[in-house]
């Protein structure tokens, strides 16, 4: 807690700066902000999410299609499209599934090396 | 937003319901998963700045793919036909290029966090004020506005309450947005992209199935409509009669550059998309990436309009009481067996979902950002602006809710609303490309520029079009002129209110106007983003290029 007020302070201000008409201020402190930011290390991969939900749906709809009634069938044209749609979906959960394997997130550099690195451009 | 008809109740059962509630367990969970990445209010607003090109860039067209995008294209297929690609291939295009290749340096090498706040540093207090009030009252009446249509559409197909579906759905949106702002909004419209493809795309082979391919499809609509429907230009001459009431003119200037341009460029709910990307390149990544699947959706949402007016010839007719905006509902009803069907209502709804979220995420940012922190409470520490940003959503959405509540006795008010709102942005682009491209531009010529181009809008569609004062003969066709004179206004009164008035300070403008550079704009690109297939001219000159070629088959 005392970390963030002493950053704070360093900049000057809180989130928005009187001096908001000033480039330079602002700039400096969106910087801060993404410093201290916990997004890049924090947060899980999307493609986990949109592979596993495709996979499961894949997986549903696929054997729905399996178990089609003439009805199902009449009614989409003679398509099974419950299966291919299935098939499709599940073709898709894997892509991302495989994806995520092949190139997982690189995970970030800890906070103080990342400070360190954006703050260098600043003295320069 | 038009009752949809009696008799669209879909035969869903427990598969497809199964299938929805899965899909309500993941969105919440991704709200309690993205709540540990929340810690400073640059996470909550933009992401922290830190997300791929190829998810920001997703996001920002399914921010766009709502449900009432969906429905309402369809409709226009089947209303307007083959016209309807203009809206896409004229329209989205080159609006998308021109703001990833022309505008996202100065949007994000700025370091601004929203659309107003470029205003702010560009112009000053007065046109922020302006800009951020109107557009947090739209964001909020929009999303009402949003929930309200979903409501009526649940209602026909499911049967569901209007009020059991309000409160769900605002629920959700509620729950997962104050949890993990921006970054859950972006990861479900992701996956809502994907759902509703998965919906689209076997509605559109069966139903293309079902009509005899292209081929019938369009013989069947040539000799039921004119030859004109299947085309893109035919009979769009300066005084020829057509569906659309448009002509070349007011297509490829109204809608083609000022209106789309007006939309894409300044609306913050699309902006603050690219703005998360997390470096320059993949900020101008953002919208050209996004331009491709465009470029595609009206293979999948246009088609099945034109294979509904097949399939119901009289539907948008007083005969069988089936409107235009139920054709997608239409195919759905008569072509999707359960399971698929389950897909297709997950999908849907998801894109309801989606659309609020989107304007409920852009709305607490802009109102915290802009208007609660500069001019409300200054100089507090960053978690209170998080906290203030998560009471803000819970007070947006219940403003929404009750918006929606309002709508659903007053229909005809809320299309007014929605055609009003979309009026700002045109003099919000005029201003923007005054401003950016002209150093001399005036703080007071901003402001004024806004308010005037707004008031010439609002009077060119109240006054002269609803009073049948000029003659046009479509509501579509209005809103194109309306762009126009909103646009012209806007540049003379800028344009002569900066030669009365003293401009800001040359050395205030780095990175703001053309020509100049900020810190951040000088950044060298990272590693691997120098590949050529993500440099972003060749992105941007190919979408335009693909879009082009897309005309050929419908124009010859």
């Amino acid at each position: 807690m005392n970390d963030k007020q002493n950053d704070q302070n360093a900049t000057g201000d809180g989130a928005v700066p009187d001096t908001a008409h000033d480039p330079a201020a602002h700039i400096q402190e969106v910087e801060d902000l993404e410093r201290r930011s916990n997004t890049a290390a924090r947060l899980f991969d999307v493609r986990r999410i949109i592979g596993g939900l495709f996979v499961v749906y894949g997986v549903i709809v696929t054997v729905a299609g399996i178990l089609a009634s003439d009805e199902d069938l009449d009614k989409a044209e003679g398509i099974n499209i419950n299966l291919w749609t299935g098939l499709g979906m599940l073709a898709l959960g894997v892509f991302f599934l495989v994806w995520l394997r092949l190139s997982p997130t690189i995970p970030p550099p800890p906070p103080e090396e990342a400070a360190a690195e954006s703050g260098d451009p600043l003295v320069k | 937003m038009t009752y949809l008809a009696e008799g669209l109740r879909l035969e869903t059962n427990a598969l497809d319901y199964t299938l929805l509630g899965i899909y309500f367990v993941v969105v919440l969970g991704i709200g309690f998963a993205a709540r540990a990445s929340v810690k400073t209010s640059l996470d909550f607003f933009l992401s922290g700045r830190s997300l791929p090109a190829w998810i920001t860039g997703l996001a920002f067209v399914a921010a766009n793919l709502g449900a009432t995008e969906i429905l309402g294209m369809a409709a226009n297929g089947a209303q307007y036909g083959v016209y309807t690609v203009h809206w896409y291939w004229v329209g989205a295009i080159p609006a998308m290029v021109f703001l990833g290749l022309v505008m996202m340096p100065f949007y994000y090498g700025s370091k601004v966090r929203s659309v107003p706040e470029f205003l702010l540093h560009r112009f000053g207090p007065s046109s922020h004020l302006l800009s951020s009030v109107i557009f947090a009252v739209s964001a909020v009446l929009i999303a009402g506005v949003n929930l309200y249509a979903m409501a009526i559409v649940l209602e026909a197909l499911l049967g569901w309450e209007q009020w059991v579906a309000i409160v769900i759905a605002g629920f959700f949106v509620l729950a997962y947005i104050t949890l993990g702002g921006l970054s859950s909004a972006i990861y479900t419209e992701v996956l809502q992209f994907f759902v509703i493809l998965a919906a689209l795309i076997p509605l559109t082979i069966v139903g293309l199935k079902h009509v005899g391919g292209w081929g019938g499809l369009s013989d069947k609509l040539t000799s039921s409509q004119g030859e004109a429907f299947t085309t893109a230009w035919d009979g769009t001459g300066i005084g020829s009669d057509n569906p659309l009431g448009a002509n070349w003119l007011t297509i490829v200037l109204g809608l083609g550059f000022v209106m789309s341009f007006g939309y894409w460029t300044t609306n913050f709910a699309e902006v603050q998309r690219a703005l998360s990307a997390k470096n320059m390149s993949a900020g101008q990544r953002t919208p050209l990436i996004a331009a491709f699947p465009k470029i595609l959706i009206p293979m999948v949402v246009v088609v099945p309009g034109l294979i509904a007016l097949v399939m119901e010839p009289t539907i948008g007719t007083e005969e069988n009481g089936l409107q235009y905006n139920d054709a997608i509902p239409l195919l759905m009803r008569d072509l999707l067996p359960n399971g698929v069907l389950g897909i297709a209502v997950t999908g849907l709804l998801a894109a309801f979902m989606a659309g609020m979220a989107a304007n409920i995420s852009s709305f607490n940012t802009v109102f915290t950002n802009d208007i609660y922190a500069p001019y409300v409470k200054k100089d507090q520490p960053d978690e209170h602006y998080v906290l203030t940003a998560r009471v803000v959503t819970v007070v947006g959405v219940l403003i929404g809710m009750g918006t929606a509540f309002i709508a659903s006795t007053f229909s005809n008010i809320m299309n007014y609303l929605q055609t009003l709102f979309s009026f700002f942005n045109v003099p919000l682009f005029v201003v923007f490309i005054i401003g950016m491209f002209w150093k001399r531009t005036t703080p007071a010529a901003g402001f004024w520029g806004l308010l005037s181009g707004t008031a010439a809008a609002m009077v060119n569609y109240f006054y002269f079009y609803k009073q049948g004062v000029i003659d046009i003969p479509s509501d579509q066709g209005a809103n194109f002129v309306s762009s126009i004179v909103a646009f012209v206004v806007g540049a003379l009164v800028m344009v002569v209110v900066t030669f009365v008035t003293k401009p800001k300070p040359v050395e205030q403008l780095a990175g703001l106007v053309y020509g100049t550079v900020s810190p951040g704009m000088a950044e060298a690109p990272a590693e691997g983003d120098d590949a050529w297939y993500r440099r972003p001219a060749l992105l941007g000159w190919g979408a335009i290029i693909l879009a082009a070629a897309c005309y050929v088959p419908f124009s010859f």
